[in-house]
């Protein structure tokens, strides 16, 4: 009896483990997307594509390119998915991606796909970077409400600001990217570093900024619409602003890794990547689509961003991506303590 | 120590001789088995780390200029500055308060010590990013008793500190408890005798009869601090320390042989404490003589009162700490809704793994609990019982006590640069469950390994010697007697290995793969993203776990005593 209860419990945890060697084709796949889009998007990914089964590896933007680089002699990625398009051209130019136009791509949006033929890349959505404001703070700590970029310099917010570090955050660099692209760069660099004096933290993910403020650690948050948006629908204390004085914007995109060994299965997830079925998934959490005509679902959008979009030349900046971030490392990553 | 072998002691006839030797070959074998594992898991992943540290980004020799490199970018050598004085805070800290609980434990007639014992171990079933996830709620920014701090962030060393005090507490009261109960109360008769007062009693008695004591707590906590990560991760807000530089330079930057220098700036004061913690255990060995005589506290209100209301404030402040946690994640909308519910436990909302990373971490715990205790068990045995282990048996009883010296985060680097090393056939196993599980063996490998031994050597080594003038081979000794013997060290050495891989975040966050993520990872990964509820809830997930394995060692004790120990009563 003690024997066969101690041969079942063995049995019990190493099952899962023959269990791992199964019929369907396993893609391996990179993507910096949010964490509660993974297991919507894997569903309906595996529903549509019965014989294909996507592990997700997940970090944020930056960590999944430098994984992504660092292991590009030996890689065990087969696809990138829901990866800004920055880190995508970085990688075009490392010589990455499998080049491969899926069916259906040339109906998307033309600045929203690979000007390359055979295709590099595909989109799947754009998102801005935007202002968390949480009202009950700034009450609290007077603080104004602030409709520029340039307002968030006045002194009394002090320790108030937490922004993501572009080294790691996809939103962070997007949201430098976007100023340069409406200051020019040296002036850039000048508003960085005084802004700099009213930030109390850096973070390593593009939502935390957001999430933080919603729970009030701070007053405001530079983060990413969508997570905004999301944190307001589920009633937190905060203002979604879209600074007029221009907003940086970036794409998440798909890739099929070049030397993947799952190259077959990896083209069908890449054309069901850009179907309308595909683009409606995104639809519930973005508001600017790659494919035009469909309609998304997620609401509280503010409705006039679409217009402070600054225009932007998505691979003049991801050429130089890695010196925009060591020179941003050298100016402000040394941070030693927290102010108050 | 000197060993009695079964073929010293007893003649054997030749049939029986033989049979011995074939009994020497298995059991040399066995030797080599545990030899192999820790030389994948322990001795070359250590190497490779060590020669990366020397190396460029493409492999080619780089002679010293990484080191260079790291002595002239000033926010690495702060981070080791850092990390040596939030280590000796702590440490000034918890060593004079762990040691005042254990002196209450051990000295006093103070009522309920069985459960002040019971509750100075919580903090070793919980993750250590628990604590500081309630230290949030409590001193951030919203947090209840914020006014405390008077106008200091909780970001940064304040809460790094408080946050380590909770979670280092447990390993400093259980050596201070050890060091206290172990006295010669003919010391104090005489002291008595002299009419010596209290105060000169304490000061010349019992203080430095616990000096070793005072050290090895002072040591383990210094360590304990240095080398975790998941505090600093959680409220070390921008205030760097080496642990999460580790963390930076090779998950952020993918940097791996800048990663490989800051690992062993960080092997330096854990080996420095090592070497400390192995002097001061000698000493302490032989200040007790075979002629001491036990000591036993009578009671006296005006010691045991005050002893009572400080173990109550501190055992307060410990289980406060974790319902704050508990609490802080069954609410809706910290802070501003705070109604209850269960949503903050429906995982797959906030990490793609869901509850599956809470599984993969009960079936990594379950496999390293009892592939562990196997290896560690049999080991010891050949080591302690075996015929003649050798040159092998010394090196095997040395390695042994290595991983203690070793940090998690170290281990775990190590491990990435030697697996997925691309000329590395075990290469496969990168990702998989049988790396952590190999990872956390070797990680937890020492503690186990002296349970083991301690067990063992209180058996008298007649049964193998009567054993083996009977014919009966080796192993079927060690199943049929010195297994059930030691059955209740063996169920101690499980529930550690369990407990420990349970909670662990250091070892494992290099080494998971797409669907073995740890949910310790996994509250990392929610608190890096902002949901602060999400990774509490999850904190609390594990420590119901590691709870639920502590009670069911705790409710199986008496049946286990008695099926195994009646022997020890006369």
């Amino acid at each position: 009896m003690f024997r066969r209860t101690i041969a079942f419990g063995l049995s019990l945890l190493l099952a899962p483990l023959a269990a791992e060697a199964q019929q369907r084709t396993r893609l391996t796949v990179y993507t910096a997307l949010e964490n509660e889009q993974l297991q919507p998007l894997k569903q309906a990914a595996e529903a549509a594509l019965r014989d294909i089964e996507i592990a997700w590896v997940r970090d944020s933007t930056g960590v999944i390119t430098a994984r992504l680089i660092a292991e590009r002699q030996n890689p065990r990625a087969d696809m990138i998915w829901g990866v800004s398009v920055f880190s995508l051209l970085q990688m075009e130019g490392l010589d990455m991606l499998e080049p491969y136009t899926p069916l259906g791509a040339e109906a998307l949006r033309p600045n929203f796909r690979s000007d390359r033929k055979p295709m590099t890349w595909t989109g799947m959505d754009a998102f801005v970077s935007a202002i968390c404001f949480n009202t009950v703070v700034a009450q609290a700590r007077n603080l104004p409400r602030p409709t520029t970029w340039a307002d968030l310099l006045n002194p009394a917010f002090r320790g108030q600001i937490v922004m993501p570090n572009p080294a790691s955050s996809g939103t962070g660099f997007l949201t430098i990217a976007g100023w340069m692209g409406s200051m020019g760069e040296a002036p850039a660099w000048d508003f960085m570093t005084k802004l700099h004096e009213n930030v109390q933290v850096y973070t390593h993910s593009g939502s935390a900024p957001c999430n933080n403020t919603a729970r009030g650690e701070y007053g405001v948050g530079i983060s990413l619409d969508m997570r905004a948006v999301t944190l307001k629908n589920q009633g937190a204390p905060i203002e979604i602003i879209v600074p007029t004085d221009g907003v940086g914007f970036d794409m998440e995109g798909t890739a099929i890794h070049r030397g993947t060994r799952n190259a077959e299965a990896a083209k069908r997830l890449a054309d069901w990547a850009v179907t309308r079925d595909a683009m409606e998934m995104y639809g519930r959490w973005y508001a600017v689509l790659a494919l035009p005509g469909v309609q998304p679902t997620v609401r509280g959008y503010p409705a006039e961003f679409e217009q402070r979009l600054v225009s932007m030349d998505f691979r003049a900046i991801a050429t130089r991506r890695d010196q925009i971030l060591r020179d941003w490392a050298a100016r402000f990553d040394g941070k030693s303590a927290p102010r108050n | 120590m000197p060993e009695t072998r079964p073929d010293g002691t007893v003649a054997l006839p030749a049939a029986a001789q033989q049979r011995v030797a074939g009994d020497a070959l298995l059991l040399r074998g066995g030797l080599w088995i545990t030899a192999s594992v820790l030389a994948i898991g322990l001795v070359l992943p250590l190497a490779t780390l060590f020669v990366r540290a020397f190396e460029d980004r493409d492999g080619g020799f780089a002679g010293l200029e990484n080191f260079g490199r790291y002595v002239t970018t000033p926010t690495l050598l702060a981070a080791a500055g850092n990390s040596l004085w939030i280590a000796a805070a702590t440490t000034a800290i918890v060593v004079p308060v762990a040691f005042f609980y254990a002196y209450a434990l051990t000295r006093s007639c103070m009522p309920m010590q069985a459960l002040f014992r019971t509750v100075m171990l919580i903090p070793v079933l919980a993750p250590s990013l628990l604590p500081a996830l309630a230290l949030v709620y409590l001193f951030g920014n919203q947090g209840m008793l914020k006014g405390l701090l008077l106008g200091h962030s909780v970001y940064g060393p304040i809460g790094i500190v408080m946050a380590q005090c909770f979670y280092c507490f447990p390993h400093a009261a259980i050596i201070m408890a050890v060091a206290l109960a172990t006295t010669d109360a003919r010391f104090y008769e005489a002291a008595e005798a002299l009419r010596a007062g209290r105060g000169r009693i304490f000061a010349t008695v019992t203080l430095p009869g616990a000096r070793y004591g005072l050290v090895s707590a002072a040591v383990v906590v210094f360590t304990l601090v240095v080398t975790d990560f998941g505090i600093p991760k959680v409220i070390g807000g921008q205030f760097p320390v080496l642990a999460t530089d580790v963390y930076k330079q090779v998950v952020g930057l993918q940097d791996f042989n800048m990663g490989a220098v800051v690992g062993l700036v960080l092997l330096l004061p854990a080996i420095g404490a090592y070497l400390l913690d192995r002097w001061a255990q000698g000493k302490r060995a032989a200040t007790l003589s075979g002629r001491a005589v036990p000591y036993a506290p009578r009671p006296r209100r005006q010691r045991d009162l005050p002893l009572l209301v400080f173990c109550l404030g501190v055992a307060s402040v410990l289980a406060g700490l974790l319902g704050v946690a508990a609490w802080g994640s069954v609410i809706r909308f910290w802070p501003y809704n705070l109604s209850l519910t269960l949503d903050n436990y429906d995982f797959a909302r906030f990490d793609a793994a869901g509850w599956d990373s809470l599984l993969v971490s009960v079936r990594m715990a379950g496999l390293a609990a009892i592939l562990g205790t196997v290896l560690i068990f049999c080991t010891a045995w050949l080591l302690e019982r075996g015929t003649r282990p050798g040159r092998l048996g010394s090196i095997l009883r040395f390695a042994a006590t290595l991983p203690l010296a070793v940090p998690g985060l170290v281990l775990g680097l190590a491990f990435i640069l030697f697996f997925n090393h691309p000329a590395n056939p075990l290469g496969v196993l990168y990702g998989t469950l049988a790396i952590l599980v190999l990872n956390s063996v070797v990680h937890f490998y020492t503690v186990a390994h002296l349970t083991a031994v301690t067990a063992i050597r209180q058996l008298d080594p007649e049964f193998e010697a009567a054993s083996a003038s009977l014919k009966v081979p080796a192993w079927l000794t060690c199943w049929r007697v010195t297994v059930p013997m030691c059955l209740p060290a063996i169920l101690d050495i499980a529930v550690y290995l369990f407990v420990n891989t349970m909670t662990t975040v250091s070892a494992v966050i290099f080494l998971y793969g797409p669907d073995t993520k740890p949910a310790s990872v996994a509250v990392v990964h929610m608190d890096e993203a902002g949901q602060a509820s999400a990774a509490a809830a999850m904190a609390v997930a594990i420590l119901g776990v590691t709870l639920s394995a502590k009670l069911l060692q705790l409710g199986t004790a008496r049946l286990v005593e008695r099926a195994t120990q009646r022997w020890r009563r006369r």
